[in-house]
């Protein structure tokens, strides 16, 4: 599903952000992503979704390869993953209907089938009665829901989560965390990238942790488990 | 379409003010260079009347029997280089010249001015070569004994139509970059407004032309209005001018279809450069 080769990012101004990283993420894996801030977690999460290419080895996602894929192949690549960030990246203007279909509309889905498909969508992550409300009249947790729903909106094979929960209280952690849950158990493959070990510690999901650009322990190969202290660090 | 049309709908609705400034900013753009144009357009026909008073005169023997004079004015008739011909007699040249010297006309006495073939040339044979080849060809009849044409006079209007014909082609084409750049940025302004919207909809799968089209659209309907409201500008800017100044030509219909033209495109392409630069670097 997603197959990272010897990936070495560069940029020309910050230097290396990864080295040399490999790692396989299989049909319907939930995997988490840790490591400190600045560890390359987004830039990983970036790679998948291609909005960034390696300066060297390759990333294969979904049988899609970086180093054949051309610019104009990007959406269609897209189409095939869910994508949500911290900040939620709603449109302000537009209701969560409205943000929901939008993904629909951008890949010319029929239009006679938009509503039904937003209507479960929303019901699906819990908002089936705030439909018509606008970002800024809904919580952080529900906003997410929102940006949740609209990931899901193309049926995506993988859903990129890069620190979704950030930006959440407890409650509202646990809530999003347990739709995303629900979302893998139905078959989506889930790529989570998060600070939070308290959440890592409360599943066996596989964790890769990420440190300095490099991975330095990925619980599919070390069964070692994370440290309970200092985030993200492996117990040594 | 319809989903490109309700993008732009939004964009209108979401940032009036910035929607209405680049509208204004192209109008303004369009109005310097239409007021240039006014002004080139005016030279022009001023000058165009001026070169179309270049009268070539033949002044034949006092003998010369009017059919021959009838003759060769016939002949010349036919030169490609003519527009009209005329026999001015000997008669005729003495009135004419008594009406020309007002209340000293009496001071002429019998009919002893030569009489004359005046000719005039057709557009785009004014120039000083075409003027004096027709004139060496008047020369060349027997009964011809002087022919005018004011040689310095045509060669000084030539100049300064080609003086005036160059400075508007480079003043015209600096007005009209200057527009480009201007409007360019305010269309920037308007893509950069919505770059947070530009990433979702890349995010989400749209393919760049589906992020382009209403793009396209808001920067054709913003040069169109601009370009509108320019034409409306000069149209006034001439009247007041011509009200209080001096009497003014405005541009024809088709010209003012094209400034108006001349906006849509640069609306369409100024999006189409800002918008493409900004996939470009997202």
């Amino acid at each position: 599903m997603i197959l990272f080769t010897n990936v070495t990012k560069e940029y020309a101004r910050s230097g290396t952000a990864l080295s040399n990283v490999s790692f396989h993420v299989a049909r319907g894996e939930f995997v988490f992503l840790t490591g400190p801030s600045g560890s390359g977690k987004s830039t990983i999460l970036k790679l998948v979704y291609m909005d960034e290419l390696p300066t060297d080895g390759e990333v294969r996602v979904s049988g899609i390869n970086s180093h054949e894929i051309r610019r104009a192949e990007i959406p269609k690549l897209r189409r095939k993953l869910g994508i949500v960030f911290q900040d939620f990246r709603l449109l302000e203007d537009r209701t969560a209907e409205a943000n929901v279909a939008f993904a629909l509309e951008v890949t010319g889905a029929p239009r006679n089938l938009i509503p039904n498909k937003v209507a479960s969508l929303l019901s699906r992550v819990g908002l089936a009665s705030k439909g018509t409300a606008y970002p800024r009249e809904l919580s952080g947790g529900e906003q997410q829901r929102v940006a949740i729903a609209r990931a899901l909106a193309n049926d995506p094979l993988v859903l990129v989560a890069d620190e979704p929960t950030g930006n959440l209280d407890d409650r509202a952690t646990r809530g999003v965390f347990q739709l995303l849950r629900e979302i893998n158990a139905a078959g989506t493959a889930v790529l989570m990238a998060t600070h939070d070990l308290e959440l890592i510690r409360r599943t066996d999901f596989r964790t890769i942790e990420i440190n300095r650009g490099q991975v330095v322990f990925d619980s599919a190969v070390d069964k070692r488990r994370l440290p309970a202290g200092r985030g993200g660090e492996v117990r040594p | 379409m319809k989903l490109a049309t309700r993008e732009v709908a939004i964009a209108l609705r979401q940032a009036p003010l910035l929607s209405a400034l680049s509208v204004v900013t192209i109008a303004f753009s369009l109005f310097a260079f239409g007021l240039f144009g006014l002004v080139a357009v005016n030279l022009r026909r001023t000058l165009d009347k001026v070169e179309e008073r270049v009268e070539i005169r033949a002044f034949v023997a006092d003998d010369t029997p009017v059919e021959q004079i009838a003759d060769a004015a016939a002949a010349v008739e036919k030169y490609p280089e003519v527009a009209k011909v005329d026999i001015v007699t000997q008669d005729q040249a003495l009135e004419r010249a008594k009406r020309e010297m007002g209340e000293f006309s009496d001071v002429f006495e019998g009919s002893f001015l030569p009489a004359s073939i005046e000719l005039r040339l057709k557009e785009g044979h004014r120039d000083p070569a075409t003027v004096k080849k027709v004139a060496e060809r008047l020369k060349s009849y027997d009964f011809v004994d002087d022919v005018r044409y004011g040689e310095e006079w045509v060669e000084k209007l030539y100049r300064l139509r080609n003086i005036a014909g160059a400075a508007g082609a480079i003043l015209g084409l600096a007005f009209a970059a200057v527009a480009v750049i201007i409007i360019g940025a305010t269309i920037r302004m308007a893509v950069l407004a919505r770059s947070r919207e530009i990433s979702i909809m890349r995010l989400v799968g749209a393919t760049d032309a589906f992020v382009r089209f209403p793009f396209l659209i808001d920067g054709f309907l913003k040069g169109v209005l601009g370009g509108t409201l320019a034409l409306l500008l000069t149209w006034s800017a001439s009247r007041i001018i011509s009200r209080y100044f001096v009497e003014t030509t405005f541009f024809d219909a088709r010209y003012a279809l094209l400034g108006v033209l001349f906006g849509a495109l640069i609306g369409l392409l100024g999006s189409a450069f800002s918008v493409g630069r900004h996939l470009r670097r997202v």
